[in-house]
C-alpha cells in the first residue's frame, strides 16, 4: 500500500471514470507529483461509475457534448473496451419521427457517420424481441456501444502509475480542504495532509459536499434513475457475450431496454424527479449494495413496467423471467443539464470535473486536463464552464427546481426555444411592471426576465401585412411570434426601446485598468476617455473566449458591458487576467440599460435633453453622460440592431423614470417597444452581427469570423500570437450569410429553420473544411427588411463565394439555399449608412 | 386435495452493510435502507406458491406492521400470492402481542368462513429474533407445529417434514392443520416476473386495524455486536498472492 505524499501539483479526488480520466490525462500532459484519492476501494469506490448502465449514443443536440462523447469513444476503443452494439431511438408517435429527422440534422452537423432513419420492420429484423407494431419508425446508429467504464478508469490509473507520474489511494477520505487568500492549499484526509497546487473535484454526487469545505460551489443535485435487471431471457440463452443486440432507447416512455448478457436491462428516466442531498448518501460501509445504488422504490416504476410489456413482449411478459436486480441508482443532475468543469469562481486551483456521465468521462478528462496545462481545451468547453452561473443559480432550491424540471426531459423533444418554468421572476427589470402592461412574452436570460415579445404591438401585424410571414408549422412557430418581425418593420420605420437590463457589467479601475484590458482584448483600448469599443476576447490559441463592448469612461476606469448569459464566465475571466493594480467591480445590478434605435430615435433623444445628440456632436462609436430632463444618463452610440441610436444607462432605480420619458417622448414618433426576438435575431441577422456561442466560440478564430481589424495593436494580449499566425493563413472557413430560396415542404407546408441545422450542396453532400469542420447554420431567423429567412454558417472558402448555390437540411428535406454575403458586409444597409446617419 | 394456506411475514429492513443503530437505540437507523420480506418467510412464500401450485387451493399472506408493510405484501402477491391481510399497527408489538393479534385474524377468516389447513411462519423474524409468534399460535389454535424445517412436503393428506438438528435432520409427520416455521434454505424463491409484479396491484388487500396491547416484554436497548461489517485482508500482490489464495479455499472446503 502506497503512503500519502506530503505534497502533490494535484491532486484528483474520487477514483470514478472521471477522476482517472483526469489524473491519466494530466500525466499525459507531462504533470508529475499527481495524487488520486478515493475514500471507497478500487476498482469500483460505490459512486456512479459503478452501476451506470455504460452504454453510449454518439448523437446529441449539444455539439460540445458530442465532440467529447466521440473523442470518449475513441479512447474507450483505444483501451479495449468498447464493445459496438448499435442503437435505435425508436418512436411511437409522429411528433417523435420529427425529431429523430432533428437527431439525423445533428449528426450530420456536427459529423457522425452512420446514422439512418429506420422502419418499424427494420427495427424488428435488428430486435426481434420488441413489438414493432406500436413504432412508426426509428434513428439508428451504428456506433452505439457499451464500455467497461470500471475497467477503462483502472487502466488509466495504472498507466499513470506506472509512468511513476501518480499514487492512487483507495479508501482515504477527505476532511478538508484549506484555502489561503482564495488560492488552494493543502488537502486533509484520513491519512494525513497533502499539500496540492491544483485540487479536482471529481466526486460525482458529492461534489457539492467537498466543494463546500473549500467555500466553493458545484450545484448539482443527486437525483435517481432508476434501473432494474430481468433475466434470465431465454432467447438470451446462449448469447455469447453481454450485448450482442441494439441498445432501444423507448423515446416517448422515457426509457431503454437492452441485453446485458442473459439478462434485459430496462431504465427509466420517466418516473417523478427524486432527488437527494450529497449528505443523505451512505458511507461505503453503511450501504447495503453500494453508497450510490438506493432502495428500489417499486411504486414509482408500475407505469414503466407496463411501458416495457408494450415494447419488449416476449421478454417482459415471460412468467419465467424474473426481476432480478432494481436499485434506485444515483446520478447528478445539473440545473441546465450540462456539467460543471474548470476552475470555481470562488477558489484558485480548485477545479471541479462534476455532472460528467461515463459517455463523456474520457473526453472531457482529456479537455479538462487541456484546460489545466495549457489554459483552454481542443473542444470549447464554454457551455459546460463553471463560471456560467449567477449566484442565485447556485442555490439549492434553484438547482433542485431546474434538476426535477429537467429530469423528465432527458429523452424529451425540447424546442430549441424551450423555456424553463421553474423559479422565474427572479431578476426583474425596473422596466418590468410597464412590460407587463404591455402584454411582454418574458424569455429567460441568466435569471433576468427579458420581453421577447410585446403582444401589444399586435396591431402592428395589420401594419405591415404581407411583409410579415406566418409560420404554419407548429414547430416552427413554437415559441415565436410574427410580432417580432412586426416590432423589426417598426424600429427600421420609426423607433424601438429595448429592454437591455439583462447586460453584464463590470468596471475595470485603478493604475492599472488599462493594462488590464489591453491584455485581453483584440482591440486597441489605449483610446480617449468616451470612446466606445467593441472588441473579441481571444483564448490563447486565438479562439473566441467573448465577444463585448468595453467604454472608456476615465483614464483610469474602463466598463465592460457583456451579454447576462455568458457574463459570469467572462466577469472571471477578465478577473482571472487583472494586474495587482487593478479592480473589477460587478455593476451588473447597479445599472439597467435602455437602447432606443431607429431613425426616429435622435429626435426623441433631443427632444429630452439640452445636450447636443447630432450626429457631429455625438459621434458613432462614443460614449458620455447627459442629462434627460432630471435624469443623468451615460449614453453610448452604438447599435446591434443597425439602426441609429442609443444605449442608455441609469442606476438601475432610475429605470422607471427613464422608461416613462422614452416612452412619452417617443410616442409621437411612433416607437414601439422591441422584445429581444429582434435584438437577438433579426435585427442582428440583417447586420450579419456574430453573437458568442452561436458564431463566435473557441473553435473558430478571428480572420474566419471575418472580425480581423486591418491590423493588429502592438502591445500583447492573449490569444496574439495565434491571431498572428491566423492572418497568415488561407481561413480554413469562412462566416458567411445565406438566404433560403424555397421555403416549401414536400408536403405543402413553408418551412422555417431554426438553426444548428447542415449545409449541403444541393446533391446533399455535406461540407466538410480542411480542418475537419462541417459546416451547419449557427443561426437562423427572419429577416423582415430584406423579406428573406436568413441563415449563419461557416463555409469551406471554395463555397464561401457570393452567389453560391447550397442547400439546407430540415427535418428530413432539403431546401435550396444561396450565400448572400462571404464575410461580414450586411445583407441590410451594406454601407452602414442608417448606424452612421 | 386442495389447500388452503397462510404464509405471515415480517417487514424488516434490508441490510448489507454495517447495522447503524437510532440515536436512542431502540430500533435499525433505515434512513438508507430499503425493506423486504425476512429472508426465512420469503421461503414461505414460496413454498406457499409451490403447494398451491401443486395442489390447488388458495394462499393468503399476512403481516402486521405499519401502513407502508403493503408493499411486502404486494411482493408475495407478486410471487403468486392469491390475497393478502395487512393487520395495521403502530409500532412494534412483542411476540405475545403479535400472535394474540394474528390470532384474533385467523378467528374473523374462520368466521367469514376460511378455514387454513397450513400456515406458515419464519422461523425468527430477521430483525427481533424473538422466536415467538409462530410457537404462541399453534398453541393458542391447539394445532401441531414444527419449528426450523428445511424441507416440506404434502403427503397422504398431512405433512412431512424435516427439521435441521446438529449433524443431521429430523423428519416429523403431522396431520393437517398444522402450523410450520420455516428457515431459509427451504427452497431457492423465485423472481417476481413483470407480469406477476403487475397482477400483484390488483389482488385484493384487506386492511384491519390492531389496538395497541400491553406488553409482555419491554426492549430496553438494541446493541450491534462486535464483528459487525466487513473485514478486508489482504493476502499479496500479483502471482505471489495465489498459493494463500489457494490455502482459503481449500480451508473454505471448495478445493
Amino acid at each position: 500500500m502506497s503512503t500519502l505524499p506530503g505534497r502533490a501539483r494535484a491532486v484528483v479526488i474520487g477514483a470514478g471514470i472521471v477522476g482517472n480520466s483526469v489524473a491519466y490525462h494530466l500525466h499525459q500532459q507531462g504533470w508529475r507529483d499527481l495524487v488520486l484519492i478515493d475514500k471507497g476501494p478500487f476498482p469500483n469506490p460505490g459512486g456512479s461509475t459503478g452501476h451506470a448502465s455504460n452504454f453510449i449514443f454518439p448523437v446529441d443536440h449539444s455539439k460540445e457534448m458530442t465532440a467529447l462523447t466521440a473523442d470518449s469513444v475513441r479512447q474507450y476503443k483505444e483501451l479495449g473496451v468498447f464493445t459496438r452494439s448499435g442503437g435505435i431511438e425508436v418512436a411511437r408517435t409522429e411528433e417523435r419521427m420529427q425529431e429523430l429527422q432533428r437527431r439525423m440534422s445533428s449528426a450530420a452537423s456536427w459529423g457522425i457517420e452512420g446514422a439512418s432513419i429506420v422502419t418499424p420492420a427494420e427495427i424488428r429484423e435488428m430486435v426481434p424481441f420488441v413489438d414493432a407494431r406500436i413504432l412508426a419508425g426509428g434513428f439508428y446508429t451504428e456506433g452505439v456501444g457499451v464500455v467497461d467504464s470500471l475497467r477503462a478508469g483502472t487502466l488509466m490509473r495504472e498507466r499513470a502509475q506506472a509512468a511513476g507520474a501518480l499514487t492512487a489511494l483507495a479508501n482515504t477520505e477527505v476532511l478538508g480542504i484549506d484555502v489561503e487568500r482564495g488560492r488552494v492549499q493543502r488537502v486533509r484526509t484520513t491519512r494525513g495532509d497533502i499539500e496540492a497546487e491544483v485540487v479536482v473535484i471529481a466526486c460525482g454526487v458529492w461534489s457539492p459536499k467537498i466543494a463546500r469545505m473549500a467555500g466553493a460551489s458545484i450545484p448539482l443535485t443527486p437525483a435517481v434513475h432508476q434501473m432494474i435487471d430481468v433475466g434470465p431471457v431465454p432467447r438470451f440463452a446462449d448469447a455469447k457475450s453481454h450485448i450482442e443486440y441494439p441498445i432501444v432507447r423507448d423515446m416517448d416512455t422515457n426509457m431503454y431496454e437492452r441485453q446485458d448478457g442473459a439478462g434485459l436491462e430496462i431504465g427509466s428516466y420517466a418516473h417523478r424527479p427524486i432527488l437527494h442531498d450529497p449528505e443523505e448518501i451512505p458511507s461505503v460501509e453503511e450501504a447495503a449494495l453500494s453508497p450510490t445504488e438506493f432502495p428500489f422504490t417499486q411504486a414509482d416504476f408500475e407505469q414503466q413496467m407496463e411501458h416495457a410489456l408494450e415494447l419488449c413482449p416476449e421478454i417482459v411478459g415471460d412468467e419465467s423471467v424474473g426481476v432480478k436486480y432494481a436499485i434506485n441508482g444515483l446520478l447528478s443532475l445539473t440545473p441546465d443539464g450540462l456539467p460543471l468543469l474548470g476552475e470555481t469562481p470562488e477558489v484558485k486551483g480548485l477545479w471541479s470535473v462534476a455532472a460528467v456521465w461515463v459517455k463523456e468521462g474520457p473526453g472531457i478528462g482529456k479537455a479538462v486536463s487541456e484546460w489545466m496545462a495549457h489554459g483552454e481545451s481542443e473542444i470549447d468547453l464554454h457551455s459546460s464552464d463553471i463560471a456560467r452561473f449567477w449566484e442565485h443559480q447556485k442555490t439549492r432550491a434553484h438547482v433542485r427546481a431546474r434538476a426535477a424540471e429537467g429530469f423528465n426531459k432527458t429523452y424529451g423533444i425540447v424546442h430549441p426555444g424551450e423555456q424553463w418554468a421553474s423559479n422565474r421572476d427572479v431578476r426583474l427589470a425596473p422596466f418590468h411592471a410597464r412590460e407587463r402592461d404591455l402584454g411582454a412574452v418574458f424569455f429567460e436570460a441568466a435569471g433576468w426576465e427579458r420581453p421577447h415579445w410585446y403582444e401589444s404591438n399586435a396591431p402592428l401585424l395589420e401594419e405591415y401585412g404581407d411583409r410579415i410571414n406566418r409560420r404554419e408549422a407548429e414547430w416552427d412557430a413554437r415559441w415565436w411570434s410574427p410580432i417580432i418581425n412586426a416590432e423589426h418593420l417598426a424600429l427600421r420605420d420609426r423607433a424601438g426601446m429595448v429592454d437591455l437590463t439583462a447586460f453584464a457589467i463590470f468596471d475595470i479601475s485603478g493604475p492599472g485598468a488599462l493594462a488590464a484590458v489591453q491584455g485581453v482584448a483584440v482591440r486597441q483600448m489605449d483610446v480617449p476617455v468616451g470612446r466606445v469599443v467593441y472588441t473579441p476576447i481571444l483564448s490563447p490559441g486565438g479562439g473566441f473566449k467573448a465577444d463585448l463592448t468595453i467604454m472608456r469612461i476615465g483614464d483610469d476606469v474602463f466598463r465592460v458591458v457583456t451579454g447576462g448569459a455568458h457574463g459570469a464566465a467572462d466577469r472571471k475571466w477578465f478577473s482571472d487576467h487583472l494586474p495587482p493594480d487593478a479592480v473589477l467591480t460587478d455593476v451588473t445590478s447597479a445599472w439597467t440599460t435602455l437602447g432606443l434605435w431607429g431613425p426616429r430615435a435622435r429626435d426623441i433623444l433631443a427632444s429630452l435633453t439640452r445636450d447636443d445628440v447630432s450626429h457631429e456632436g455625438f459621434r458613432f462609436g462614443t460614449c458620455r453622460t447627459i442629462e434627460l430632463d432630471t435624469l443623468g444618463v451615460l449614453a453610448s452610440r452604438i447599435s446591434y440592431v443597425g439602426d441609429l441610436g442609443w444605449e442608455l444607462y441609469v442606476p438601475i432605480e432610475q429605470g422607471a423614470k427613464l422608461w416613462d420619458m422614452v416612452w412619452e417622448a417617443g410616442r409621437p414618433h411612433g416607437i414601439a417597444p422591441v422584445g429581444i426576438g429582434v435584438y437577438g435575431t433579426t435585427g442582428r441577422l440583417e447586420k450579419c452581427y456574430r453573437a458568442f456561442g452561436f458564431e463566435l466560440e473557441s473553435e473558430y478564430n478571428v480572420c474566419e469570423a471575418g472580425m480581423a481589424g486591418p491590423k493588429v495593436k502592438d502591445e500583447d494580449f492573449v490569444g496574439r500570437d495565434a491571431h498572428l499566425r491566423h492572418r497568415e493563413e488561407e481561413p480554413a472557413a469562412v462566416m458567411c450569410t445565406l438566404t433560403v430560396d424555397d421555403h416549401m415542404s414536400k408536403s405543402g407546408v413553408k418551412r422555417y429553420m431554426l438553426g444548428r441545422e447542415p449545409i449541403l450542396t444541393r446533391d446533399g453532400a455535406p461540407l466538410t473544411d480542411r480542418k475537419g469542420r462541417r459546416s451547419y447554420v449557427t443561426s437562423a431567423g427572419a429577416g423582415p427588411s430584406i423579406g428573406r429567412h436568413i441563415l449563419m454558417a461557416y463555409l469551406p472558402p471554395e463555397h464561401a463565394r457570393e452567389g453560391a448555390e447550397l442547400a439546407v437540411e430540415y427535418l428530413g428535406e432539403r431546401y435550396p439555399v444561396t450565400v448572400a454575403v462571404a464575410g461580414a458586409t450586411p445583407v441590410f444597409d451594406p454601407d452602414n449608412t442608417r448606424i452612421r446617419s | 386435495m386442495p389447500l388452503n394456506v397462510l404464509c405471515c411475514v415480517k417487514r424488516v429492513p434490508m441490510t448489507g452493510g454495517r447495522i447503524v443503530l437510532t440515536a436512542d437505540e431502540q430500533a435499525i437507523e433505515t434512513r438508507h435502507l430499503g425493506f423486504t420480506i425476512s429472508p426465512h418467510e420469503e421461503c414461505g412464500v414460496e413454498e406457499a406458491v409451490r403447494i398451491v401450485e401443486a395442489h390447488g387451493g388458495s394462499s393468503t399472506v399476512l403481516t402486521l406492521g405499519p401502513p407502508e408493510a403493503e408493499e411486502q405484501l404486494r411482493d408475495a402477491m407478486a410471487l403468486g400470492i392469491d390475497r393478502a391481510i395487512l393487520l395495521q399497527a403502530d409500532g412494534e408489538l412483542d411476540g405475545g402481542a403479535t400472535a394474540a393479534a394474528i390470532l384474533e385474524a385467523i378467528e374473523a377468516e374462520r368466521a367469514a368462513g376460511t378455514e387454513y389447513d397450513l400456515i406458515f411462519f419464519g422461523n425468527e423474524s430477521a430483525d427481533a429474533g424473538n422466536y415467538q409468534v409462530g410457537i404462541r399460535v399453534a398453541h393458542a389454535l391447539g394445532l401441531p407445529c414444527v419449528t426450523g424445517l428445511k424441507a416440506i412436503a404434502v403427503e397422504d393428506g398431512g405433512l412431512r417434514c424435516e427439521q435441521e438438528v446438529p449433524g443431521g435432520r429430523d423428519v416429523y409427520r403431522v396431520p393437517l392443520p398444522a402450523v410450520v416455521t420455516v428457515k431459509e434454505g427451504l427452497n431457492l424463491p423465485r423472481y417476481p416476473s413483470v407480469p406477476g409484479r403487475m397482477r400483484a396491484k390488483r389482488k385484493p388487500l384487506e386492511t384491519r386495524p390492531v389496538a395497541a396491547a400491553a406488553a409482555g416484554v419491554e426492549k430496553v436497548r438494541l446493541a450491534v455486536p462486535a464483528g459487525q461489517g466487513t473485514q478486508v485482508e489482504i493476502l499479496g500482490h500479483g502471482p505471489g498472492a495465489a498459493p494463500a489464495v489457494v490455502e482459503v479455499l481449500r480451508g473454505a472446503g471448495v478445493l
